[in-house]
């Protein structure tokens, strides 16, 4: 493979740093940091999924840590990261039939992106409890 | 039969991989299948909440549920693959690295919806 790195003398192109944060510009990055939570956050699900494949002791385990603080802690956070990325892509789908360009209506979908994740996560939360609630 | 094309109408429209817009568009068809798949896991983590063991299995278990969960497993795997690489890519620029980062995303993903699958179809058969 070739070495594609550019040698020093080349001007290069300004990158993050050099530009003011702007919301559009915000939630893009925040899409991709969530991507990669989720990718990681995977394998919660799967000790989950595994844990509920194995036994009543291994499934116990992970019912103890997912009630704990921290358990809960990321829980929500996935639950946050979930939501937000798949709004994100849907925005991301949006602009892939070639609507929603316009500088008002980007700036309306960062801003309900990031409005319905965060209203749509307490809603689940608020549910969740609502359900546990009940059922025991 | 021999192809006739010149070496640049091979590539056109395929780019210095080769390959188009086939991840691009693999990424987006994953998308939009993972919208309805991710909202059906939330109900049914909704569904589970509060149960016990045998209960769990039991809903688990079900087949429209097993369903569900194999194809969000399954899709959220090869879409987590794509999206990785795309970060690696971008932000990886030792070749060396990034030649291993990029075998070790492909390990992960596969063997993440793997490891998903097995539980799910081990909790469907009950074996």
């Amino acid at each position: 493979m070739a070495d594609t790195r550019a040698p020093s003398a080349r001007p290069i192109s300004p990158h993050l740093s050099i530009f003011r944060p702007i919301l559009t510009m915000m939630m893009s990055i925040v899409h991709r940091i969530t991507g990669a939570a989720l990718y990681f956050g995977t394998l919660l699900l799967l000790w989950w999924l595994i844990a509920a494949a194995s036994g009543p002791n291994a499934f116990a385990q992970v019912q103890w840590f997912m009630g704990t603080f921290i358990g809960r802690l990321v829980l929500f956070g996935y639950t946050w990261a979930l939501v937000h990325h798949m709004l994100g892509g849907i925005r991301h789908l949006i602009w892939d039939v070639g609507y929603g360009f316009g500088a008002s209506e980007r700036e309306w979908l960062a801003r309900m992106g990031l409005i319905g994740s965060i209203g749509i996560t307490f809603v689940l939360w608020t549910v969740g409890y609502m359900v546990m609630g009940g059922a025991r | 039969m021999k192809d006739m094309r010149t070496p640049r109408a091979r590539v056109r429209g395929l780019g210095a991989a080769r390959s188009g817009t086939t991840h691009f568009w693999h990424e987006r068809l994953t998308a939009v299948a993972l919208v309805p798949l991710v909202i059906g896991f939330i109900v049914i983590l909704l569904s589970l909440l509060g149960r016990n063991h045998a209960a769990t299995l039991q809903i688990l278990g079900s087949p429209l549920v097993a369903i569900v969960m194999l194809l969000f497993v399954l899709t959220g795997a090869y879409h987590m693959k794509l999206g990785m690489q795309v970060i690696i890519e971008d932000y990886v620029h030792d070749e060396g690295l990034k030649l291993a980062l990029l075998i070790a995303n492909v390990f992960f993903a596969a063997a993440a919806g793997l490891a998903g699958v097995w539980a799910i179809l081990k909790i469907s058969f009950g074996v």
